[in-house]
């Protein structure tokens, strides 16, 4: 365990100090300022647009353009993004060692494969915690020192949502986890990728292209696709949604986090079987 | 004395290509052994099968009489290797990649013991810069500093020399010589500079295509070996006489102007200079190829 610790006390040492890993944070920080900014000088038209139109329907009171909608925005907005921005490192943790060498050090060390395996998984994993907190940061708490408080509308599969602002902050906690959840699943595929590749760049394209191939399956209703549709892991990594839906659809919810972690575990277990046997030949 | 290494009857594949084919040797502790084999020989490939780079499709590797497969944990703590070239992390400074060097050997490392071994490899001072703004010889010397810093009993090199001047390349083989003969290490070095091979190993053995085709003790093989000697003169009249009527004429291989090649061991270099100097024939020029150079290009036909 002592051994454990230290390896994994080097790769996250390694994952933190690398210029590309500020790049992410760097991105997150931008997106959400310029959507706040936005927001801030021209929010209000474009929601007394929305709000001009249900005012047919309902009685709108309170502030509509607040903190928690304009993190609700930015989330949805970086659906995209997060994952290229988990990719772009974790895509790199073994493939970078073995394209610079490094890798011949590590594997020449007492610590086995497995172990070295597990100590990058955790470490991108832990990058991908500090990317959530970077953005959670940026879109919760900037948000709301920026728009202050108030009930989120949220629009959503099942129509438009009120939800209160005294109901919300725990669904904000549980939305986070869920999408820690959905990124590990990248972290976990750009990492079984980086053990079978042995170039930095092809783990993180690779990543990317399955993501957008599975999110164009999921956008369309083809009986031949909705066979495939629920086992897919980029049709559960926006059930952080339903977490704004009244009734919450638990059920689904668990549903979509059971597929998650089989994604999960399926991926590593992959890493460790494919880099036991690999032969490191650059 | 014990085995440092031992592999028996060791052969890769890769798919249908043989790249290591049947092979055994050992490694004495204590030895330095030299690794010999023309570029495609399989050195590399053997060098990381025993190093656990590479997992051997057949046959067994042992080292310090252990099962590689079975101990390589242990066996790890013992063995220090620089295959090609050492490699860092260039984004971090030198006592940053030290750091990183000691945490993955387990060494509870102080402030003080870094500055040593800075000191050692003359990095002492540099340690705050990153490894990035280097030059290759502060690499290598850094490299080294990774090599020792869990003071390993066996070490592998893997073509050290590359990319290093001349200083570099005395300095290193410097060092080698006495981790040898003052902290009593093992040494297993594959170069293809064999001058350096013939001087400081006292074993050796040279493949090709995967096999190994000559091993023993350096002095044992090469006893018996002829060299090429080039003789420039200035009389060639006088010195085609002189050996014609001489047991010289048994060792005269062929004459190209004013060069006359004869075929002989080196260690009679100084009785033919003897015989002709006193004959009042000026030598110019004595050249003469290193003689495993010349093994070496005999058995590998090259």
């Amino acid at each position: 365990m002592k051994e454990f610790i230290a390896i994994l006390k080097n790769e996250i040492i390694k994952t933190i100090k690398r210029p590309r890993s500020f790049i992410g944070f760097g991105i997150i920080a931008f997106i959400c300022l310029m959507l706040q900014s936005a927001f801030y000088h021209d929010g209000k038209e474009i929601l007394s647009f929305v709000t001009g139109q249900l005012e047919n329907v309902f009685n709108v009171e309170g502030k509509v353009l607040n903190g928690n909608l304009i993190c609700f925005i930015v989330l949805q907005t970086l659906i995209v993004q997060m994952p290229l921005l988990v990719a772009l490192v974790t895509g790199d943790l073994v493939s970078g060692e073995t394209a610079n060498g490094t890798i011949r050090f590590l594997l020449t060390r007492p610590a086995s494969r497995t172990k070295i395996v597990l100590a990058k998984w955790i470490a991108g994993l832990f990058y991908t915690l500090l990317l959530l907190i970077v953005l959670g940061f940026f879109a919760l708490f900037v948000s709301h020192w920026i728009f202050g408080d108030g009930d989120l509308m949220a629009l959503n599969s099942e129509g438009l949502t009120i939800i209160s602002a005294d109901d919300i902050t725990w669904r904000w906690g549980y939305a986070f986890l869920i999408a820690f959840l959905s990124l590990s699943v990248v972290a976990s595929l750009a990492n079984m990728l980086s053990c079978i590749m042995d170039n930095s760049i092809t783990p993180i394209v690779t990543v990317m292209a399955i993501i957008i191939v599975f999110t164009i399956i999921g956008m369309f209703d083809l009986p031949s696709f909705d066979i495939i549709k629920p086992f897919l892991f980029t049709t559960h990594m926006i059930s952080w949604k339903s977490l704004f839906e009244d009734p919450i659809p638990f059920h689904d919810i668990w549903f979509s986090i059971a597929v998650l972690i089989v994604h999960i575990v399926l991926f590593i277990s992959i890493s460790i079987f494919y880099f036991n046997r690999k032969d490191i030949n650059s | 004395m014990s085995l440092a290494i031992q592999l028996k009857n060791v052969s890769k594949h890769f798919g249908d290509f043989v790249a290591v084919n049947d092979l055994s040797f050992e490694v004495q502790q204590g030895d330095i052994y030299g690794f010999l084999g023309p570029n495609g020989s399989g050195k590399s490939t053997t060098l990381r099968m025993i190093m656990g780079l590479i997992k051997n499709t057949q046959g067994e590797i042992n080292l310090f009489g252990k099962s590689l497969n079975t101990n390589r944990s242990a066996i790890m703590r013992e063995v220090g290797c620089i295959i090609e070239k050492p490699d860092f992390y260039n984004y971090l400074t030198a006592l940053e990649n030290l750091q990183l060097f000691a945490r993955a050997n387990q060494l509870n490392f102080k402030k003080a013991d870094f500055e040593q071994l800075l000191e050692r490899v003359g990095l002492l001072g540099r340690e705050k810069d990153k490894v990035k703004t280097y030059s290759h010889g502060m690499k290598q010397r850094l490299g080294l500093a990774q090599l020792l810093i869990h003071n390993p009993s066996l070490i592998i090199l893997d073509e050290p020399n590359t990319g290093l001047d001349p200083q570099g390349i005395i300095d290193l083989r410097n060092l080698i010589l006495s981790l040898n003969k003052e902290e009593g290490k093992t040494i297993l070095f594959s170069s293809h500079i064999l001058s350096e091979v013939q001087e400081m190993c006292s074993s050796m053995i040279v493949i090709n295509k995967g096999k190994t085709i000559a091993q023993g003790k350096v002095d044992e093989l090469l006893s018996h070996e002829k060299i090429h000697v080039k003789l420039e003169v200035i009389e060639v009249e006088k010195t085609s006489q002189l050996i014609n009527q001489s047991n010289w004429n048994e060792l005269f291989d062929k004459m190209e102007e004013n060069v006359f090649v004869m075929n002989m061991s080196k260690d009679k270099i100084p009785e033919l200079v003897a015989f002709l100097t006193h004959s009042g024939v000026g030598i110019e020029r004595i050249d003469y190829r290193n003689q495993l150079e010349e093994y070496f290009l005999k058995i590998t036909n090259q």
